[in-house]
This record gives structure tokens, C-alpha cells and sequence, in this order.
């Protein structure tokens, strides 16, 4: 037996297998177009493209008037601002937290109460000359990116203030609070789409086992792996090929659902190290969709019979391990751990969503984890092929 | 009774295929039983049948796909069972049902199978061109295999097995299903190969074609061969006008009623 690996053969079946996924119809649906038409549909869906800004805002409340004899202020100041039916209110406890959430696009803007608020609207009352009152300024942070939010909320916290002061009766010429010029914050807003596409490129992946298996049925089926079984050609070269024409089209696939998704208003997060290393562990974990591939070619005996049984390794990774999870119970989702895709959506997410370094110990444990997966499946798809697939 | 007709192979040039005793059996079915003779170099010899006589489980056997449950076989004087890897760049093997890839073009479908032998790429080239043109593909050798019309596809079929230019060829029933023009190009085609002196192992059902093209032929039945000669000598053993009539004579039935 020779044991001699030869790139010649390797390539020409590899180039002959991104054929039939570029000439077959059927296959170049399955592979590029479905993902693509299902990322586009779910942006518009799920994400900013044709979707209507919200009505209501999230505002973070920091009250710091919350000891002496004016607090009550604060409260009205708040009970006035939470009957404002556009607006939901959310008390923070410190102003970190609260803009750490206006950061992450939770909440639309933050409003910080002073300690002398109540003392401010008391001397209003007590003097009715103005020098004589308490002055005092409410910081108000605001998301930068919505340009709703920073045109609609300072006149609304404005109103809700001359309330709290004056009353419904009367408006105020002078006040002695001021509302301090909005801080604009950056934040980073996230819509459904965006906590659904990586495991959109994860799905994306998971029906190479069906045109795996297919490709390996129909050949065995049509007497063309009996032909290249005549040929000197080595099962070790065969399994190259497959593994490597399914490499490339991992990677095709990924760069151009991710080239899609941008044009859908997809933002990911993260740097050329992160898109590195994305783009690795999808085409890490196409070695687990040949593995499984092989294993559905070995016990099916047609294409369509293969068509099926693949679903036995598809439903499983694509309902535990990729953007379906986050509606399923929570025994579901702990299934989820068993299954490789989930560690490859994990490592996508915690990649571009997250924004978390390539070193960070969850991207490596996820990594690791798709990687020995991978490993073990493809071994077991190439004994298992070997011994009792490549009957005529 | 092989080994009475093996007898009459002429001895001026080596024998490139020898099988010895072969026995090949199925769970249920013996498919050849006992098989015992020898191909000489630049023979074109026609293993003769009816449909299940062995035929093919035989060329299977010869080009290390099946094992043979018992006897010895070599091909170009390597062991079947050892040293298939080496038989393997030997030979060329034009299997019974066409086997093309239907999303790759005829020309790629052959240049394919020259790449799997590892063949310079100016020589695949060459000799694709060449085989496409004898075989009359060169038209729709840019088309998908997918298109062809079952004709075309045998002729590719033959194409993509002689690629790497052989020293062995197994032709498996190559001209079953053809029309009389295509089966008649085949037939020149694999006259021009004998002359280039390939060794060439045909299996067939139409007698007639063993006749134009076969040195000698071997007629099996139920796994057994029954008969061992050039077309002439049979005929003439037989007192029978054609290949028919020495099967009918040998087994009281027809070729083509199995």
C-alpha cells in the first residue's frame, strides 16, 4: 500500500467537489444562497433594516437626594417623569452602572438627581426672590446614537421638572434647577439580529453534512468512488480532498455571509485578530459537518435517503447550538453544551458581540472544545467510511 | 477444461494476466467458479457470457476490487491481493454502468482521471485531446456530462478509463446499450489500441463483436469457462457459423435469452 500523499490527486478531487457545489443548483442553494437569503430575512426581521425606531425610551434614573428633609422631591420629580407614558424609568443605584447600560444601548439616557435637588425646589418655594434660591444642575447623559432620544428627551425631563417645581397652574418664568447640557454617549445598541447572527453563521455551516452525505451516496451510487477506487488513489488522499474542498467552502461561505450582513446593517465588534479567528473556527468546525457528513453516507444508501437521515445530526446542532436557542427551555438550552455548534456560536458571539479579546479564556475554551470535537468526529466519519462506506 | 484450452495460447509473448484456479463467492452464489487462464501481451481478449455469468465479478477481481475467495490472479505480474496499488497504475478499467461526474465537463471528467494517475499536465492535455478526438467528443467535450446522450456518455465512459494511455485496459461491456454508428467507432478505436500493443480484456454479449475485435475468447458460464479459443478455432471445433452457435452448441441455450 502506498502510503505517499499526493497533492496532484488531492487537488483535482477537491476542485471537482467546489464544482458540483457551484454547478449544482440544489447544492449552491443549500450551501450559499439559503444562508444569505435567510441573513437578509432575518436583519429585516430582527434588526435595524426597514424596522421602525421605538416610541419609548429607557431612561436610567440617579438619585442622589435620598437623606434629609427634602427627598420628597426627588420622589415627585420621579413620579411625574414615570407618568410620562413615552418614557420607562429605571433607578440605578450609582451613575456607573447606569451608564454602563446606556453604553450597551439598554437604556436611552441617564438622569443624575443631586443631593440639594430637594433643597433647590424648597428654597423655590420658601423665597420668592432668586438669589436667594438653592441652584442646582441635573447631569443628563444621552445615547448619541439615537437621534430621537437626543432630540425628545431633555424637553421632556424639562417639563416633567417645571411640574415638580410649579405645579400644573403655572409655569415659571425662572427655575432654580437647570437641566446641564446633554453628555452624548456612544452606546452600543443591539437588536435581535445582532444577538442572532453568529449562530446564523453557524447554521450556515451545518448543512454541509447533508450535501456531504449526498455527494458521497450519489458517487457511490452512480459507481464513480468504485471508478476512483481503481485509480491509485489513497483513502487518505480521497478524505484530504473532501476535507479540504470543504475548508474552502467554509471560508467562501463565512466571508460572504459576513460580507451580507454588513450590507444588512450588521456591526459586529472586534478586530482583525477577531474576524481571524471567527473565520477559523467555522472552518474548524467544517471538519465536524465532514465528519458527520461521512457517517450519514455510511449507513445511507441513496441521496435522498441520505437527505433525511443527515437531519438526525442537522436538527440537534442547529436547534442547541446555534441562533434558535435563545427561545428553548432551559434543560434545552443545557443540551446545548453537548452539541459543537453551541461552542462555536459561544466563541462567534463572545467574539462580536462581546467584544472579547481572542485570548479571553471563554474564546479559547470554546475553541478548544470545537476543535477536539471536530477531531473526534472526522475520525470516527473516516473509519467508519472506510471500513463500511465505500461499497458499491 | 481450462487448462486444455490454455494449452492453445500461443507462448511467442509473455502473459501479462494470469488467473489460476480463481474462485469468487457470494453469500448465497458462487459467481466464478474455479476460472483458470491466461492473457498474453497485446492480446485483445473477449470474456463471453450471458448476463450474471461471472464476467464482471472476474474484471473486478482483476483490477483489485474484489478478493478472491480462492486461486491466484496477477496482473502485469503482481499479486491481485498484495500489490494492487501497483496493478492500479497499470491499468485501465472501462467499468460495466457509466460512470461520469454529470456537473463536470467531458473534457474535465477525463482530464480528472489523467490528474488521479498523477500524469504531467501537458501530457493529460495531450491525451485528452487525443481520446476525444478518436472518440468522437471533441464537439461536446465543453458541455456538461449532465447533457450527453447515453451514447455519448459510454463514449466518455471508455474515455476517462484510457486517459493515462494503460498497459492492461478492462473494457466492461463498453459498447452495451450504443447504436450501430457509435458501436462501430468504438470498434476502430479498440483496433487501433491493439495495434499499439495494449493488452485488452473485453467483456461482451454481442458475439459478434467479440468476433470482429477478440485474438481469442473465453466463454463462462455460471462462473465456469466452457470455452477457450481464437473466433476461428471455436467455430471450427464447433462446427458453428458464429460465437452464437458455439454457445448455443456448448449449453443448449442462447446468449441472449438469459
Amino acid at each position: 500500500m502506498n502510503s505517499e500523499v499526493n497533492f496532484q490527486r488531492i487537488i483535482a478531487l477537491a476542485k471537482k467537489d467546489i464544482k458540483r457545489i457551484v454547478r449544482e443548483p440544489s447544492v449552491l442553494f443549500m450551501i450559499i444562497l439559503f444562508p444569505i437569503v435567510l441573513m437578509v430575512a432575518f436583519a429585516m426581521a430582527f434588526g435595524t433594516v426597514g424596522g421602525t425606531q421605538s416610541v419609548t425610551y429607557q431612561i436610567g434614573i440617579v438619585n442622589l437626594n435620598l437623606e434629609g428633609n427634602h427627598q420628597q422631591w426627588s420622589n415627585y420629580f420621579i413620579g411625574n417623569l414615570t407618568n410620562i407614558k413615552i418614557l420607562k424609568i429605571q433607578e440605578y443605584q450609582n451613575s456607573e452602572t447606569a451608564q454602563s447600560d446606556l453604553m450597551q444601548g439598554k437604556i436611552q439616557a441617564v438622569l443624575v438627581i443631586p443631593e440639594n435637588f430637594g433643597q433647590s425646589c424648597s428654597s423655590y418655594w420658601a423665597e420668592a426672590n432668586p438669589s436667594l434660591w438653592t441652584n442646582t444642575t441635573l447631569q443628563l447623559y444621552l445615547d448619541s446614537g439615537s437621534m430621537f432620544a437626543t432630540q425628545a428627551i431633555p424637553p421632556i425631563i424639562q417639563e416633567a421638572l417645571i411640574t415638580t417645581i410649579s405645579g400644573t397652574q403655572r409655569i415659571p418664568l425662572q427655575i432654580p434647577i437647570n437641566i446641564a447640557s446633554p453628555s452624548m454617549v456612544a452606546s452600543n445598541k443591539f437588536t435581535t439580529f445582532d444577538y442572532m447572527a453568529p449562530g446564523i453563521f453557524t447554521f450556515a455551516l451545518i448543512f454541509l453534512i447533508m450535501t456531504i452525505s449526498q455527494s458521497f451516496t450519489a458517487e457511490r451510487q452512480q459507481g464513480l468512488l468504485r471508478r476512483i477506487n481503481i485509480t491509485p488513489i489513497t483513502s487518505k488522499e480521497i478524505m484530504t480532498s473532501q476535507v479540504l474542498a470543504n475548508m474552502i467552502i467554509a471560508l467562501i461561505q463565512a466571508i460572504l455571509l459576513l460580507a451580507m450582513s454588513l450590507i444588512v446593517g450588521y456591526r459586529p465588534v472586534g478586530n482583525l485578530a477577531s474576524f481571524a479567528l471567527a473565520f477559523a473556527i467555522l472552518i474548524i468546525f467544517s471538519l465536524c459537518c465532514v465528519g458527520f457528513g461521512l457517517i450519514t453516507a455510511v449507513v445511507s444508501k441513496s441521496p435522498e435517503v441520505a437527505t433525511g437521515i443527515s437531519f438526525i445530526f442537522i436538527i440537534p446542532l442547529m436547534f442547541l447550538g446555534t441562533f434558535v436557542t435563545s427561545g428553548l427551555s432551559t434543560i434545552a438550552q443545557a443540551a446545548g453544551k453537548f452539541v459543537p455548534s453551541y461552542y462555536v456560536t459561544d466563541a462567534l458571539t463572545s467574539l462580536f458581540l462581546r467584544g472579547a479579546p481572542i485570548t479571553s479564556p471563554t474564546i479559547l475554551f470554546d475553541t478548544l472544545v470545537v476543535l477536539l470535537y471536530s477531531i473526534i468526529v472526522l475520525m470516527l466519519g473516516i473509519i467508519l467510511f472506510k471500513k463500511f462506506g465505500r461499497r458499491g | 477444461m481450462a487448462s486444455f484450452f490454455m494449452v492453445k495460447v500461443g507462448s511467442e509473448s509473455r502473459s501479462l494476466i494470469v488467473i489460476d484456479k480463481l474462485v469468487k463467492k457470494y453469500e448465497y452464489t458462487i459467481a466464478v467458479n474455479g476460472l483458470s487462464l491466461e492473457v498474453k501481451e497485446g492480446e485483445l481478449f473477449g470474456l463471453l457470457g450471458p448476463n450474471g455469468a461471472g464476467k464482471t465479478t472476474t474484471i473486478n477481481v482483476l483490477c483489485g476490487l474484489l478478493k478472491p475467495t480462492s486461486g491466484s490472479v496477477s496482473v502485469g505480474g503482481y499479486d491481485v491481493t498484495k500489490e494492487s496499488f501497483k496493478i492500479k497504475e497499470l491499468i485501465g478499467v472501462c467499468p460495466q454502468d457509466t460512470a461520469v461526474y454529470s456537473y463536470l465537463t467531458g473534457r474535465e471528467n477525463v482530464e480528472l482521471f489523467g490528474n488521479l494517475h498523477t500524469m504531467p499536465k501537458d501530457k493529460i492535455k495531450k491525451n485528452s485531446d487525443e481520446l476525444l478526438n478518436k472518440l468522437g467528443l471533441l464537439e461536446d467535450a465543453n458541455r456538461r456530462a449532465g447533457r450527453y446522450s447515453g451514447g455519448i456518455r459510454r463514449r466518455l465512459n471508455i474515455a476517462m478509463a484510457l486517459v493515462q494511455d494503460p498497459k492492461i485496459v478492462f473494457l466492461d461491456e463498453p459498447t452495451v446499450g450504443m447504436d450501430v454508428q457509435s458501436r462501430h467507432a468504438v470498434w476502430d478505436f479498440l483496433r487501433e489500441l491493439k495495434k499499439r500493443r495494449k493488452t485488452i480484456i473485453l467483456t461482451t454479449h454481442y458475439m459478434e463483436e467479440a468476433e470482429e475485435l477478440c485474438d481469442r475468447v473465453g466463454i463462462i458460464d455460471h462462473g465456469k469457462l466452457i470455452a477457450l479459443g481464437s473466433p476461428k478455432q471455436l467455430k471450427d471445433d464447433f462446427r458453428a457459423k458464429n460465437l452464437e452457435e458455439v454457445f448455443i452448441n456448448l449449453t443448449g441455450r442462447s446468449i441472449r435469452s438469459e
